[in-house]
């Protein structure tokens, strides 16, 4: 009897990422949604500018891969091409959604766009060879910030569920990781319920998914991992920052 | 006979686009094409189709990327700053060999510029505007009538060719109103079995893409876009020829010039001076079969032009050098009068007597 195989979403060719990278859990994550919401014959996926830049070959549902940061405008164009049978997703990372494209990803959220957006927070530009990120974390060393980030001379991270949580406009935030089983059980959840809020035409669902760069950040995977608990989820905490189904709003009390 | 309204070449080219079967607009206001958008945002909710004001032009020309990846016409217009804006944006069109619309009605540049007429993005627009080895098919409308029906045949060669076709206006042409008829003929939208509209489980995934990492894969790419776009340049070259036939001093002008030369034409003609008039339609392809007739016939060709002289390169072009060509100009939102390029024509017909 097979308990674990291959989602089907998934195309069966071997991923690029690095080792320890969690880039593929998460793409299993979405991959898994597609295929129990059975939706992958109606998927269409928009890959960013960044390390997920090819996953376009890794979904098994129609894909499009968009100029870096503009992929909430291209799933915008998608989804309103078809708004009654497309299901339409995005997989960014943080420079691509927190820095180049974010005009882009605050105007889809303000819309109240009906689209999902699996948004990668890993505190680095990965595919470019570790540059700083617009969230990477107050004096953390990478490529562009070697005496760590100075936030006298380049300010603070972006931290997008808090700030898009003030807009009117989004349905559903939440904040995830993806560095043990509990929160990779939590990240699956909240990746199927951000897909089900669009097939019910609830609106514009991001999942942050707080993820590790062993090999930018110059860490062995576990240590990465470990780096994820003791210093990104602290700065970046986990949880659902906007439900608007479930009266979860702030400034409004729970429902 | 049909049925004529009378009509803003801007609104003229909106509600071209509705009959064209476009019923996806993306857009983001500037000045002189606003009344495309103001149209559009009226019409579009009454006819089943989408209005979207985006939040930048970059936003828009993505829009379009992702709604043309979706397989539907679609379009978007901008005036000269915001073009360079949505230049990343056709760069991937065309990399990704989507069909689109875009309209430029042009204004004074560079940078902010002004507000009034120009054709100072000819460059921009012939050369294709973003980064990489592109071209756009780019259409030149010279009245309120034409601006319907290259909007209609823009869309029929976008869909063709699978690559972006630009109407290349100025402020005049699409604010200025005109009787335009809308009785056209229209090809039947083709197939787009390559689109992104899901699988339905049938198929095996459609991918809409620009990057290749493999140079020898990208090399073929653009080779292949390239002898596509040398069966374009044989097949699709438009220009209206105006009393060349016999002509010396011939003017090449599109757009508005092309109006403000026709009448120098007329009174050059009534003072016994063989003059006559190349008004290129399709901007890319060059008409250059056109322009090469006039080899060993024309005295002088005078390129008249609302910029610094940038088609002028494109005749010299198409002449070989073989005929003396001059320019006649104004630029930054001015408009040569009929007596100024009269003067030209003459001074011209001077030098030839010579």
């Amino acid at each position: 009897m097979v308990v674990f195989d291959r989602p089907h979403a998934l195309c069966d060719i071997p991923l690029h990422y690095c080792p320890g990278c969690t880039h593929g859990i998460v793409h299993r994550l979405v991959a898994e949604t597609i295929d129990e919401l059975g939706i992958e014959g109606r998927t269409v996926g928009i890959a960013p500018v960044g390390c997920s830049v090819m996953a376009y070959d890794y979904f098994n549902c129609d894909m499009i891969e968009a100029a870096h940061g503009r992929a909430p405008a291209v799933a915008t164009g998608v989804k309103r091409a078809d708004p009654d049978n497309l299901v339409v997703f995005s997989y960014q990372g943080d420079g691509d959604l927190a820095s180049i494209g974010t005009a882009e990803t605050v105007h889809a959220a303000a819309r109240n766009e009906n689209i999902t957006i699996i948004f990668i927070n890993n505190a680095i530009y990965g595919m470019t060879g570790g540059q700083m990120a617009p969230t990477s974390l107050p004096g953390q060393v990478t490529q562009t910030s070697p005496y760590g980030r100075d936030v006298k001379a380049c300010g603070y991270p972006v931290k997008i569920c808090e700030m898009l949580s003030m807009l009117d406009g989004p349905e559903y935030l939440e904040r995830v990781a993806v560095n043990n089983v509990k929160n990779v059980r939590a990240a699956k959840k909240a990746i199927k319920k951000a897909f089900t809020n669009q097939i019910e035409g609830k609106g514009f669902s991001l999942i942050e998914v707080i993820s590790s760069c062993p090999t930018n950040w110059g860490m062995t995977p576990s240590d990465a991992l470990k780096w994820v608990d003791e210093k990104m989820i602290p700065y970046y905490p986990l949880g659902v920052y906007k439900d608007r189904s479930a009266g979860i709003i702030p400034g409004k009390e729970e429902a | 006979m049909a049925e004529k309204v009378l009509m803003k070449g801007n609104e003229a080219i909106a509600e071209a686009a509705i009959i064209a079967g476009c019923r996806h607009y993306f857009g983001y206001p500037i000045t002189p094409q606003t009344e495309i958008a103001a149209y559009m945002a009226k019409r579009m909710p009454k006819i089943g189709g989408v209005f979207l004001q985006a939040e930048s032009e970059i936003a828009a020309i993505n829009m379009v990327y992702g709604t043309s990846s979706a397989g539907k016409r679609v379009m978007t217009s901008s005036s000269s700053p915001g073009i360079s804006l949505k230049s990343e944006g056709i760069s991937y069109l065309a990399g990704a060999d989507l069909p689109a619309l875009v309209v430029n009605c042009q204004r004074g540049g560079p940078g902010l510029g002004g507000i009034q007429p120009s054709q100072s993005d000819y460059f921009q627009a012939t050369r294709g505007g973003g980064h990489g080895d592109y071209h756009m098919i780019v259409l030149a409308p010279a009245s309120v009538q034409e601006m319907a029906q290259l909007t209609i045949r823009g869309f029929e060669l976008a869909d063709e060719y699978r690559m972006t076709a630009m109407i290349l206006a100025d402020g005049t042409i699409g604010q200025m109103m005109e009787p335009v008829s809308f009785d056209f003929d229209i090809l039947p939208q083709p197939e787009k079995p390559w689109a992104a509209t899901g699988t339905q489980m049938k198929r095996t995934h459609n991918i809409i893409n620009s990057l290749y990492l493999s140079p020898e894969v990208l090399e073929q790419k653009n080779i292949e876009r390239f002898e596509k776009y040398d069966a374009i340049c044989e097949k699709e070259a438009l220009a209206e020829e105006y009393l060349t036939d016999d002509a010396e001093i011939v003017i090449a002008a599109f757009g508005i010039a092309a109006r403000v030369a026709k009448n120098a034409v007329n009174a050059a003609r009534a003072e016994g001076i063989k003059a006559g008039l190349i008004r290129p339609i399709t901007l890319w392809p060059f008409p250059v079969k056109t322009f090469a007739k006039t080899i060993g016939k024309a005295k002088e060709i005078i390129s008249v032009e609302l910029s610094m002289g940038q088609m002028i390169e494109d005749v010299r072009l198409a002449t070989e050098c073989k005929v003396p060509v001059s320019l006649t100009k104004r630029v930054g939102g001015m408009i040569p009068s009929p007596e100024e390029v009269y003067a030209a024509i003459k001074a011209a017909a001077e030098r030839a007597g010579e």
